[in-house]
């Protein structure tokens, strides 16, 4: 009687989600009101926010692979019990890292604010995952569709980035300040990269499955798209560093290559929305939904994001909260909307659980909520940070008084916030309940039964 | 598209991208910023920086939290200087907590934030635009 180790990823990922919004929350209000929630100091919430958010988008990113692979593909996974240990390793890191944090326990570099020696538990749960994975997918024949290409590189390419991450721990790296910088922000840049490759690919699975075409996952455009997306993930990173006195050619090659991946994507959307059957639609209204969602924040998010690239326009917004709302047009917009969208299909499918009427409209007002919200979200911190970069370069204020000009935005991006938690926790509270019921009480068995009977 | 095309395209971006790191890790910074600038109470002050997770508030070029100032350049900037940052860390303010750092501490952070401030100017005030987007600025000897 096994459970099926996708669903316990998803369920890992929901609760996570929830964490990471209200950490998230109670660090917008200590922002803008000093001395509120004194017990837990922004310094510590801000990466319990982070963390909590990256590891939403990858358990939920993990969970659907591993339940994709052994229900669509009829692949029984390589080794079952490494998923576990998978599973059990990243439980018992995360627990760890949120002890340390709140013991104020720091590594300090952006992303992993963790100590150092808690990479090294993070770098095994995800050579596992690497290793299960290819050792399951080779036994596949066929023309491989391009989300197993993409899953297979964003793995790859998180193992590499994030122990290049760690190249700090070497002398040479550590002590010439800007080479530092540059290889901090090459990784991170590759690395979210990497776990988009995660993303994108669960949004083109999920596309397929929605439409029932096994041909636009093969199609050259899906094939270039992919392409483009990987020389993003591996040469777009620099618009972090236009200030940063690095070697001129880093910053012009970043500037050349920069953002052509979301638009492709947002290309390969729009083809697969148009062919799209209204009886399929109403099968997966949830599902559905949520990606068209994410369609919309695509082209938000790539107009800001084309902006920010030239380096003319960054030199006014970089270090100030446009390049927030991007992270979080991105994060939220984009990564959760697809996540969401693959959760809510997973879970449907999986458990057999139907939501009632009731439940539907719930989830379809936290739908509303949270978009809306998110809209006036990055609204008002695009705001604060036009005030910002011109307050900088043209007034040359000192912070002390941009912050006053600024607060009332923050202000409101606080309260944006507050919206964005209430939305979401509308969305998740019933799929996060019938996942808990199904875990508890139901076999893999019928996980296997449900899916043959939906496909 | 046939799988040799695909491989092709694929393992020549890797390849690519090997050679790209390398050249990033070997390259050296614009204003020739050698390592030779961190002494050893400045490198004990960039680790005491990341053991308090200051980039929880402070950006180093832009890159880090909003909550607090940015500190590239606070050592040089008029008004301010060593003094003005070594009262903020040593006793913190309404925002900024009193992290209690001895006064060997105080001195390593100081000794630090002075060999960022020699390594360039954010945020970057003074710059000229190109034609094509970029900007041209003066790098600090």
């Amino acid at each position: 009687m096994k459970k099926e180790i996708g669903l316990v990823f998803i369920f890992l990922a929901l609760i996570a989600l929830v964490l990471g919004l209200f950490w998230g929350c109670a660090g917008a209000f200590q922002f803008v009101f000093p001395g509120f929630f004194d017990a837990v100091p922004f310094y510590k919430t801000r990466p319990l926010h982070v963390s909590f958010v990256i590891s939403w988008i990858v358990l939920s990113a993990i969970g659907g692979i591993y339940y994709y692979l052994n229900t669509h593909f009829r692949i029984p996974l390589f080794s079952r019990r490494m998923a576990v240990v998978h599973a059990w390793i990243f439980g018992i890191s995360a627990a760890l890292i949120c002890a340390c944090y709140l013991y104020g326990k720091f590594g300090g570099r952006e992303y992993w604010e963790f100590p150092a020696v808690l990479a090294i538990p993070v770098f095994i749960s995800w050579f596992l995952f690497g290793f299960n994975y290819f050792k399951t997918i080779a036994k596949k024949t066929g023309t491989w569709p391009v989300y197993l290409w993409m899953w297979g590189t964003g793995i790859c390419f998180f193992l590499f980035t994030f122990s290049e991450s760690y190249l700090w721990l070497f002398p040479y790296f550590r002590n010439n300040i800007v080479r530092d910088l540059t290889v901090q922000w090459k990784a991170a840049g590759a690395l979210v990269g990497s776990w988009n490759m995660l993303v994108y690919g669960t949004a083109l699975f999920v596309m397929e499955k929605i439409k029932g075409d096994k041909q636009m996952a093969r199609s050259k455009l899906a094939f270039l798209m992919f392409f483009l997306g990987l020389a993003n993930l591996m040469f777009g990173w620099a618009h972090h560093l236009y200030i940063v006195p690095t070697a001129p050619w880093i910053r012009y090659l970043s500037y050349a290559i920069s953002m052509s991946e979301l638009l492709i994507f947002a290309k390969l959307i729009w083809n697969w929305r148009k062919g799209l059957g209204s009886i399929r639609r109403g099968f997966y209204f949830l599902p559905y939904r949520f990606l068209i969602a994410s369609d919309v924040w695509i082209f938000l998010n790539l107009t800001l994001a084309l902006f920010i690239s030239i380096p003319a326009v960054n030199v006014f917004t970089h270090g100030t909260h446009i390049t927030v709302a991007h992270a979080m047009g991105s994060a939220i917009g984009i990564n959760t909307m697809i996540l969401l969208s693959s959760a809510l299909l997973i879970i449907g499918e999986a458990t057999g659980y139907s939501f009632s009427e009731r439940q539907k409209k719930t989830i379809n007002a936290g739908f509303w909520i949270t978009n809306i919200s998110l809209f006036f979200f990055c609204l008002f911190l695009i705001l604060a940070g036009i005030e910002k970069g011109r307050l900088v370069i043209e007034n040359k204020l000192s912070f002390q008084d941009i912050m006053l000009h600024i607060n009332p935005w923050l202000i409101s991006f606080a309260f944006a916030g507050l919206g964005l938690f209430t939305g979401l926790l509308l969305v998740t509270f019933h799929p996060l309940l019938a996942v808990a019921h199904y875990l508890r009480k139901k076999p893999a068995t019928v996980i296997l039964e449900n899916s043959i009977a939906n496909s | 598209m046939p799988l040799h095309i695909k491989r092709f395209i694929f393992w020549g971006l890797v390849m690519l991208f090997l050679l790209d790191s390398a050249a990033v890790y070997l390259s050296d910074s614009q204003g020739k910023v050698s390592s030779t600038l961190l002494t050893q109470s400045a490198r004990d002050g960039k680790l005491l920086f990341q053991e308090h997770n200051c980039t929880a508030c402070h950006q180093l070029y832009g890159l880090g939290g909003y909550m607090g100032p940015d500190l590239t350049n606070v050592i040089s900037q008029p008004g301010k200087g060593e003094s003005y940052a070594g009262s903020f860390i040593k006793y913190g303010t309404a925002r900024m907590p009193d992290f209690h750092l001895t006064d060997t501490e105080v001195d390593a952070l100081l000794a630090y934030l002075k060999s960022v401030d020699k390594t360039g100017n954010s945020p970057i005030r003074d710059f000229d635009i190109q034609y094509d987007g970029t900007i041209r600025t003066a790098s600090k000897e």
